[in-house]
């Protein structure tokens, strides 16, 4: 099967242990992240959501444990030899960490810039391209500033995806957003999983969009994770904290305790 | 009511916390030491590594050297007339007021040159470099860059150092001129001192190693204030707040830094040269 290959884990986390100071926010965390699919990872507020999401790019060293990409442990790796596994990667920052410095056109070429020797009229063609694609028409000479929240967002993703890369993060993609932009922003994860067949994770408190986008749900609690598996799957669970978490929340309905 | 409460300590126990509290004033200083002498160090790890960065290179020089010009001169023109007024006044008390340009030139040279220029640029780019930085770690711009496989370090914080490192001398040097031009002013037009006493005196006196001296200084000073602003900034944490708190260590920071450096300093360079 020449499909076998593009199935499985793309990233394996194997017992990731992180403390700061006293205070140990990852406790053994092990997860899979599917290739190619809509893996999202939830959990409350200062669960070590975030602190995980670093960790799969290097941004962190772990204490302990193994983080693989693609097979290849990337805990062990130097910042030279980090920077090589790094663009396979793309992320989506919370607030989109756009360099205010520098115009939306620059913001999203920097990648470019950085990483190829694209002629230059060959780098702005691609650069209106993506944006287009976003939905973003004549943005390229405004700065970050003079952009809406989500439009902020919109160049943020078409920066990280620029270099066309084969895992992208999203950090809270649709926090301080209202419902159509959270709505548009949902889409626009879909499609670009649907039309690229990138691997995306997504860390989320949303649990609105995580049901009406995930292929995988896992949710991370006191630095593990406690249920991992299919939406549906993830519904069924017993987990007592699950259920208050996805409960409470209203979004969606949780099936009665052991149905099947 | 609590301390009652608690046991009593022992002899050996009291001695013990006592030491202990003195100790982690020092532990936490060499902590502080550490953690900038480590960022310089990569900071030189990753000049050596390409690409060299030539265009934050070129801004930052122009930042911290270019817009800093008209101040550095501001500042030196007022420290030297006001030197030449104090040293006319003091010296002609001995009827020495003949060295007024060799004093002034000197002092110049040695020392005020390099400190002033040095706390006029951690005043001003110092503060700058910490506050942008720091804007930009809680914006996340700094995690960014790594996402984006660009060293963060090679691309913030090698330029800048490297930009204070070349740029300092050449504003003491500017300081040097100034100074001695504002002094010469005062002391002669002002105060009435002979001119070619004042100029030959300071020719005499004053020569190439104190000027020397004065920019070994100088260097070493836009090293550490860099270093200290870039620092500061870099590992900034906490918000809007954070930002501020960062941007006053990297002054006050600096301001020690320089003035504590420029004591070992003067007492390396002055046995070294006395040799």
């Amino acid at each position: 099967m020449s499909d076998e290959k593009r199935e499985g884990a793309q990233i394996q986390i194997r017992d990731l242990h992180k403390s700061f100071g006293e205070h140990k926010v990852l406790r053994g965390v092990d997860l899979d992240i599917e290739r190619g699919k809509i893996n999202i990872i939830i959990g409350g507020s200062g669960q070590g959501k975030s602190v995980l999401m670093k960790h799969l790019m290097g941004l962190l060293k772990p204490d302990r444990g193994q983080i693989l990409v693609d097979g290849e442990d990337i805990v062990p790796l130097d910042d030279y030899a980090l920077n090589r596994v790094r663009r396979k990667f793309g992320m989506l920052f919370q607030y989109a960490a756009l360099f205010d410095s520098l115009t939306v056109g620059e913001n999203v070429a920097y990648p470019l810039v950085e990483h190829t020797k694209m002629p230059k009229v060959e780098v702005e063609k691609r650069v209106i391209e993506q944006l287009a694609s976003l939905g973003l028409k004549n943005v390229e000479k405004k700065f970050p500033a003079e952009l809406s929240g989500g439009m902020r967002k919109r160049v943020g993703l078409a920066r990280a995806l620029i270099l066309k890369p084969e895992i992208l993060l999203y950090d809270e993609p649709t926090t301080g957003l209202d419902p159509v932009a959270t709505k548009n922003v949902d889409d626009m994860i879909r499609d670009i999983s649907k039309d690229t067949g990138v691997t995306s994770v997504v860390i989320s408190h949303d649990m609105a969009s995580t049901f009406r986008l995930a292929d995988r749900v896992s949710m991370l609690y006191e630095g593990k994770i406690v249920v991992s598996g299919t939406a549906k799957e993830f519904l069924r669970t017993d987990n007592e904290t699950v259920r208050n978490f996805v409960e409470v929340s209203g979004a969606v309905e949780m099936p009665a305790r052991g149905a099947q | 009511m609590e301390e009652a409460e608690r046991k009593p300590l022992s002899g050996l126990a009291k001695a013990e916390r006592l030491v202990d509290r003195l100790w982690a004033p020092l532990v936490s200083l060499t902590e502080v030491v550490g953690v900038h002498l480590q960022l310089l160090g990569r900071a030189g790890y990753w000049l050596a590594k390409p690409p060299f960065r030539v265009a934050v290179f070129l801004e930052s020089a122009e930042f911290i050297g270019v817009q800093s010009l008209i101040i550095v001169a501001m500042v030196a023109l007022f420290v030297g007339m006001v030197f030449a007024l104090q040293l006319v006044s003091s010296l002609r008390q001995f009827g020495a007021e003949s060295f007024v340009g060799a004093t002034l030139g000197l002092s110049l040279t040695r020392e005020l040159a390099p400190v002033f220029t040095a706390i006029v640029v951690a005043a001003r780019a110092g503060a700058g470099m910490a506050t942008e930085l720091g804007s930009m770690r809680i914006s996340e711009q700094i995690d960014a860059l790594s996402t984006m496989a660009v060293n963060p370090i090679q691309y913030l914080v090698t330029p800048r150092v490297l930009a204070a490192i070349i740029m300092l001398p050449l504003l003491a040097m500017l300081f040097n001129c100034v100074g001695l031009a504002g002094g010469y002013g005062v002391a002669v037009w002002y105060e009435g001192v002979d001119r070619g006493v004042f100029l030959e005196n300071a020719r005499w006196i004053v020569d190439s190693r104190d000027v020397l001296q004065g920019l070994i200084k100088a260097t070493v000073f836009g090293c550490a204030l860099s270093t200290i602003s870039c620092c500061q900034g870099f590992y900034a944490s906490g918000g809007a707040k954070g930002v501020g708190q960062a941007t006053t260590r990297a002054v006050v920071g600096s301001f020690v830094t320089i003035l504590v450096l420029d004591y070992f300093l003067t007492d390396v360079i002055l046995i070294v040269q006395s040799k």
